[in-house]
């Protein structure tokens, strides 16, 4: 049995978690609204993107003068896993379930004797998938100085990508960040990003006129599908980070006050069975005389 | 209304303009070109440049940085790396626009971009490095 004391300091401690927590909610949930509005502003661009994208891929994808961004290598020995996570933690499962899901693909590829390479942007996917993929990095994107999430931001690691593949790094890149659905729930996505992959039929079957050419205008565009793909990823990615760690607040918050309420209790019981203990001592005291 | 068509430019960060317009003048890779309601479909890449838009209350003007536009017969859509209304223009914009391009500067591609932005610019009344 804690004595009062114990019991006061344990109040006074869970208490002041609670205030962090709350306040880590708040704080939460406006970055989440301001994330949440940059995906949605970065939605039309993306969307316009790939349905022209589509429509050119489409034409192109049959022949042999494809670019290589979108026809591939020809093999799909050496294999580029972009992790994206968030660079701090407190928000529940966010960055184990995309370590998660980029670890079975590791796994998969591996077991297929592929080669696998990673390339973690934010600190934790680096973190988690260190102990058991350590040897596969070959590369780090640190985003805790990044304040704001811009698209220049995304044409960085984009070019990274892009250079480690002229030099003939890897055949194919896959990037893993989690897709914002709602606050409580965001969806580990995986998403293929080089050979490029269009949704089918997304193009519409007019017959377009190319200036310059139809080859130059795809091999000046796949580049910066690369980076709408990554950009589309980083905004979807944050906004799911600031809805994870606002549920996780939230229920941390409210786990501290049934906690705060159920060590009162306990105090207050201990407190009046020390009342009761005295009174008893002083009664049988004064009837021995 | 048969000579207005559907104009949109957006930028990967938002959405800068949504009007019906009556022409566009693009800056394409090969030149400049002013599209119309009923132009053939076409697909360009575009230049470090001007972009004007005419529609019924007057006219805008664009800096895009790059980018490319799909040109239908009701609908145009740029779609710009970049791009500013011209009123953000201004001496540092396009110094930030310059430096990232020398930074990725390796061609005589770039060399070109940098002289169409520069041109852009004093165009605009904004000099630069």
């Amino acid at each position: 049995m804690p004595s009062l004391k114990d019991l006061k300091n344990r109040i006074a401690s869970v208490t002041s978690t609670r205030k962090i927590t709350k306040a880590m909610q708040m704080v939460a949930a406006a970055k989440l609204r301001r994330a949440q509005d940059a995906a949605m502003a970065a939605r039309p661009y993306a969307e316009r993107f790939e349905a022209v994208m589509g429509g050119l891929a489409a034409g192109a994808a049959g022949s042999d003068s494809a670019p290589r961004l979108l026809r591939g290598t020809g093999s799909a020995q050496v294999h580029l896993l972009v992790v994206m996570t968030g660079e701090r933690g407190l928000c529940g499962g966010f960055n184990s379930t995309i370590a998660r899901l980029a670890r079975h693909r590791a796994e998969d590829l591996l077991a297929q004797g592929r080669t696998v390479k990673i390339l973690t942007v934010g600190k934790k996917g680096r973190d988690a998938l260190r102990r058991d993929l350590g040897d596969h990095f070959v590369g780090h994107v640190d985003l805790a100085a990044v304040r704001r999430m811009g698209y220049a931001t995304a044409q960085d690691i984009a070019r990274d990508v892009l250079s480690r593949f002229d030099a003939g790094e890897f055949d194919v890149a896959t990037i893993f960040y989690n897709r914002f659905q709602s606050v409580i729930s965001q969806i580990p996505t995986e998403r293929q990003i080089i050979p490029a992959t269009f949704e089918e039929g997304a193009g519409e079957s007019t017959l377009f006129d190319y200036e310059p050419s139809e080859e130059a205008i795809l091999a000046d565009l796949l580049p910066r599908g690369v980076a709408t793909a990554i950009f589309t990823a980083l905004l979807e990615n944050s906004a799911s980070f600031y809805g994870a760690q606002m549920t996780a607040m939230d229920n941390a918050t409210r786990n501290a006050g049934d906690m705060i309420n159920r060590l009162t209790i306990q105090y207050n019981r201990s407190r009046q069975a020390a009342i009761t203990k005295e009174l008893i001592e002083i009664i049988s005291g004064a009837e021995a005389l | 209304m048969a000579d207005t068509v559907q104009f949109d430019l957006v930028a990967p960060e938002r959405r800068l303009a949504s009007v019906a317009a009556r022409e566009v003048q693009i800056p394409g890779a090969d030149g400049d070109m002013t599209a119309m309601a009923g132009h053939a479909p076409t697909i360009t890449t575009l230049r470090p440049g001007i972009l004007r838009v005419t529609h019924d209350g007057g006219t805008d003007e664009y800096l895009v940085s790059g980018g490319f536009a799909d040109i239908g017969a009701a609908a145009i859509s740029v779609l710009a790396e970049e791009a500013l209304p011209r009123d953000e223009v201004n001496a540092g914009v396009i110094e930030r626009l310059l430096a990232a391009l020398r930074d990725g500067a390796q061609d005589d591609v770039s060399a070109k971009a940098i002289a169409d932005l520069q041109a852009a610019g004093a165009a605009l009344g904004v000099h630069a490095g």
